[in-house]
């Protein structure tokens, strides 16, 4: 991620990630989600659903944070996403480690 | 991502009649959205769901009422407050939620508007904007934009826009603001906030209709949201004859006003119903 500033404990900041779900059949192809993905993780699939529109699919998966806003702009309530089990512990900054 | 539908289900599939989805809205329409931010808000403002209904009128977010798995009416047109002040009169333990469209609310159903701010009946309306009545064919109503071009106006439309916002301060609505779908995170904490606050709430959701508004102001589902999203301005304090809606000018978004004055029904029972009567009724019954 790009930062104008970095924040002092970015290092210490544990980044969600999510997996998103898309549920073809009620797409309606509006491009919404692809579009105002903070990430751009989504784009326009090839294949066609059962209504011939254009689903999203997941193009960068590792990218998604979770932050729902492809659930929220969806007007068709086809797409969501869940939080990823996180598999790594927090990282332990250096100061307290020392002490 | 090749999963046959049956396995994934939407966090919001159990406030959904899913028998019914995908609807009937068009492709790129925000009525879907401000639905989904009202469904949403109604989950996370802690309302008990059972006592908790949804009313809406005729029009394309009519069909709203429809789409819900709680109790709902689709009533006739521009009735929908009228039917939701008779269901918080004969039962003031339900929470009101309606949910229509500019043309249902503030066309034929004006009046009702009005009265139902000026007494401040306990309700929360949503009032999907979509510049049009999109359902019969992309007439100019009462909302569309000064010179935009509709089936009825090929030439522009040449009359002024209402201001809603204005509309329901003036007429004595306790909260009022105003979003677009593209905001769906503030549109759904307001509605959240407009359902838990005591008195008549009005949020207005300025959203796209693509085929009908759009195709005649070359404006695709995608533009219309670029317009939102660049001129658009929110300022909660904005005073609400500044909320006129230009989009040449830009429009004011925000919270405007969250005040408590006393309801309908607290007028009712202080004057009609008070303590000594109703004692005195209890006394006089053998």
């Amino acid at each position: 991620m790009e930062f104008w500033r970095v924040p002092f404990d970015s290092e210490e900041i544990q980044i969600s990630t999510g997996v998103v779900y898309v549920m073809e059949d009620r797409c309606k192809g509006c491009g919404y989600c692809i579009e105002f993905c903070p990430r751009h993780v989504l784009e326009f699939s090839t294949r066609f659903n059962a209504k011939g529109y254009h689903p999203p699919a997941v193009r960068k998966p590792d990218e998604c944070v979770n932050c729902h806003f492809c659930e929220i702009i969806c007007p068709e309530f086809a797409i969501y996403s869940i939080e990823a089990p996180i598999d790594q512990p927090l990282p332990v900054p250096k100061e307290r480690e020392a002490a | 991502m090749n999963q046959p539908n049956k396995q994934l289900r939407h966090p919001l599939d159990d406030l959904l009649r899913t028998d019914r989805i995908p609807h009937i809205w068009c492709p790129g329409c925000g009525i879907g959205t401000a639905f989904s931010a009202c469904l949403t808000a109604m989950k996370k403002s802690g309302i008990d769901l059972e006592k908790t209904v949804m009313i809406s009128g005729i029009g394309c977010s009519g069909r709203g009422a429809g789409y819900v798995n709680l109790d709902s009416y689709h009533t006739t047109h521009g009735r929908a407050i009228p039917f939701a002040t008779g269901m918080k009169l004969a039962n003031p333990e339900l929470n009101v939620v309606v949910f229509s469209g500019d043309g249902d609310l503030f066309a034929i159903g004006g009046n009702h508007f009005i009265h139902a701010a000026r007494r401040n009946v306990d309700l929360t309306v949503v009032c999907v904007n979509n510049f049009n009545y999109g359902m019969t064919g992309g007439q100019v109503a009462a909302t569309t934009p000064f010179m935009a071009r509709t089936t009825t106006t090929p030439a522009g439309n040449p009359d002024a826009p209402f201001n809603l916002p204005l509309l329901a301060y003036a007429s004595g609505a306790s909260y009022i603001a105003r979003w677009t779908i593209l905001h769906a995170r503030d549109l759904m904490e307001s509605i959240q906030e407009a359902i838990l606050n005591r008195g008549f709430s009005f949020v207005e959701v300025l959203s796209p209709c693509p085929v009908n508004y759009g195709r005649r102001n070359k404006e695709k589902a995608m533009d219309s949201m670029r317009i939102y999203q660049e001129r658009t301005l929110i300022r909660n304090d904005a005073r609400p004859w500044e909320l006129d809606i230009d989009f040449d000018k830009g429009v004011i978004l925000g919270k405007f006003i969250e005040t408590e004055r006393p309801t309908c029904t607290d007028r009712y029972d202080t004057v009609c119903r008070p303590k000594e009567l109703l004692e005195e009724m209890k006394g006089s019954k053998p």
